[in-house]
């Protein structure tokens, strides 16, 4: 199990000034595995996708992946292994979907042609092939997040000689209607694999109990709960973290765990 | 219109480029016929100086005033494709959030302090304080205006607006403190005009506008990346530190030896860019040298008309531009509020 985790958090924390925003974080991600973490607004989620993503960097503890720390990584090298899609970007200039997807396949020198076959590929699999050619400021906010999530997944989509690679995803579903959220975490669902491995933030827990192999809850900055839905998503955790009273009941096609208020 | 064939606009400006050189070689207060043109030329080329009126008027007056409007104007272009690259929105210019402005007080102030340092070393300290004024105001509006969502407009302009203020005072205050020679100098050089044109000028500006172009091929892609934000095109293997100190360099660099040659010269920047955007699309592959080309034929061309339009006067080239540049300017703004550019 050991030797083939992608990801290794250990003792993982951050403080700004006397503020502690995340603390002894233990978490390892096995290649293949799709890992959804949830929790209430100032949970730390922010701040823990901050840290995997390398924009931050941790106070306390170690990121290692691969294996290794994630510091030891060339940007241009973590580049061709993991695609990061933050919550929202801000493209301002009237670059074609088609290019913004394109730009996906910046860090791999893999030819035009090929590119070009990866980004059909990609497009077709977040449904917006009819989008190609419209400038991306035109597009809606949902159109855009598909349009970034079909760019960050053309950067994935080959093997890497770095080995496995992994996406993380920033609430994706955030900007998207009901039949889009589906089609997304189908889409993430279907390409985290043996290969691919997947750490997406989840606002909607039920989102993350049909779509996600493990769920870690997050509350106040520490991790309160690890495992299967069946093991995190329960009446007891949710009222302790979301202070809400919920009842857990068992999805009548999934058979996993619905949580209803 | 050109969004699938960007190679033949870049011909099409080189043409344009060509036919509004020699243009202004041929046009003004002497006109010179195509023949007598190659006549000057190809004497000049045998290496004889044949002294005539027409090779005075070509080769010492016209062409090192063409050739200086030509690269001012690629390296005002230039800057402000690579400014609006860097702060990742259209309506960056470099003289309206004071780069210009940061650029002249160096120039200003090497003029004002010129005369001890003295000799060769004298004519190089203008560009090379322009340049250091130019990057300390590039620096501090992107440190005030750049955010993790990138550019507020608002920020970024009204930065621009307190440094020109700022600049222009401090400009005033170098006036009354001048002795009368360089008083002299510097009202000359703060009008702002070709007509100050020298081959010595063409000198200081020609090996930047040119190294300036050769790093095109080196930066494009990560100024496309950068277009998505700082963090993803750090995501997508770009080194983005290094990335935007390049560009701070190279923009204030363009713009520093421009105003310490002639003064500012606004709007160049922002309009240039944004008509090639309208015509290819954004992608700084093609039009960081397609602005280039097209800022090196629009300002010849102005220049020409600021010789033509009030003969025997000449107009202050930095009038022509901000009266043809301030109200495109204001259409831009308007189709802001709209919502109609770029979604911003």
């Amino acid at each position: 199990m050991a030797f083939d985790a992608v990801l290794t958090l250990r003792d993982l924390g951050y403080a700004l000034g006397r503020q502690i925003l995340l603390r002894d974080v233990q978490l390892q991600v096995s290649s293949g595995e799709c890992l959804a973490v949830v929790g209430p607004n100032g949970a730390g989620k922010t701040t823990l996708f901050r840290l995997l993503s390398g924009e931050w960097t941790p106070t306390t503890g170690e990121i290692l992946f691969h294996g290794r720390a994630l510091s030891h990584w060339s940007v241009s090298q973590l580049a061709r292994v993991r695609g990061v899609l933050p919550q929202s970007s801000s493209l301002s200039f009237p670059f074609a979907a088609r290019e913004v997807v394109m730009m996906g396949r910046m860090p791999h020198a893999t030819g035009r042609q090929q590119d070009e076959a990866i980004a059909e590929e990609v497009m077709a699999l977040c449904d917006v092939q009819r989008l190609a050619r419209r400038p991306y400021t035109s597009l809606s906010g949902g159109e855009r997040q598909r349009v970034q999530l079909a760019r960050v997944l053309a950067q994935v989509w080959q093997p890497a000689a770095e080995g496995s690679r992994l996406l993380l995803l920033d609430e994706p579903t955030s900007a998207l209607d009901l039949s889009h959220q589906l089609d997304l975490m189908r889409v993430v669902r279907t390409v985290c694999g043996s290969a691919v491995t997947v750490l997406v933030i989840v606002h909607d827990l039920n989102l993350a109990a049909r779509f996600a192999d493990r769920i870690m809850m997050l509350h106040q900055g520490e991790a309160v709960a690890v495992g299967t839905p069946h093991e995190v998503i329960r009446p007891d955790l949710i009222e302790c973290v979301f202070n809400v009273q919920a009842r857990v009941i068992e999805h009548p096609t999934s058979g996993g765990p619905l949580v209803v208020v | 219109m050109f969004h699938s064939r960007p190679w033949l606009l870049l011909i099409l400006l080189a043409g344009l480029l060509l036919v509004s050189v020699l243009a202004s070689l041929s046009q003004g207060s002497l006109a010179v016929t195509p023949t007598e043109l190659w006549q000057v030329f190809s004497d000049r080329l045998q290496g004889q100086a044949t002294g005539t009126t027409q090779d005075l008027v070509i080769w010492q007056i016209r062409l090192p005033r063409v050739t200086l409007s030509v690269l001012v104007g690629a390296c005002l272009a230039l800057s402000g494709a690579l400014v609006q690259g860097l702060f990742r929105n259209p309506l960056a210019d470099p003289s309206l959030i004071g780069v210009s402005g940061g650029a002249a007080v160096g120039a200003a102030l090497a003029i004002v302090l010129g005369g001890s340092v003295g000799g060769l070393a004298g004519a190089w300290t203008v560009p090379l304080l322009a340049f250091v004024g130019g990057t300390l105001v590039t620096a501090l509006v992107y440190r005030l205006g750049v955010g993790p969502l990138g550019t507020s407009v608002a920020t970024m302009l009204l930065a621009g607006v307190a440094i020109n203020a700022m600049t222009s005072a401090f400009i005033s205050f170098l006036a009354t403190t001048a002795e009368d020679v360089r008083l002299r100098n510097l009202v000359y050089w703060l009008m702002g005009s070709f007509n100050v044109a020298s081959w010595q000028k063409v000198l200081w500006v020609a090996p930047f506008t040119l190294m300036s172009m050769l790093m095109i091929p080196a930066l494009w892609r990560g100024l496309n990346a950068l277009l998505l934000g700082e963090s993803e095109a750090r995501h997508l293997g770009f080194a983005v530190e290094r990335l935007r100190r390049w560009v701070i360099v190279l923009a204030a660099l363009t713009v520093g030896v421009s105003v310490a040659a002639v003064g500012v010269i606004g709007f160049v920047g922002l309009v240039v860019p944004h008509i090639v955007r309208m015509l290819l699309g954004p992608d700084h592959r093609w039009l960081l040298p397609a602005a280039t080309l097209l800022g090196a034929a629009l300002l010849s061309l102005a220049d020409l008309a600021a010789r033509l339009l009030v003969e025997p006067l000449e107009l202050p080239i930095g009038v022509l531009t901000a009266v043809l540049g301030a109200p495109f300017f204001l259409f831009l703004v308007m189709q802001r509020r709209r919502g109609q550019l770029y979604g911003l």
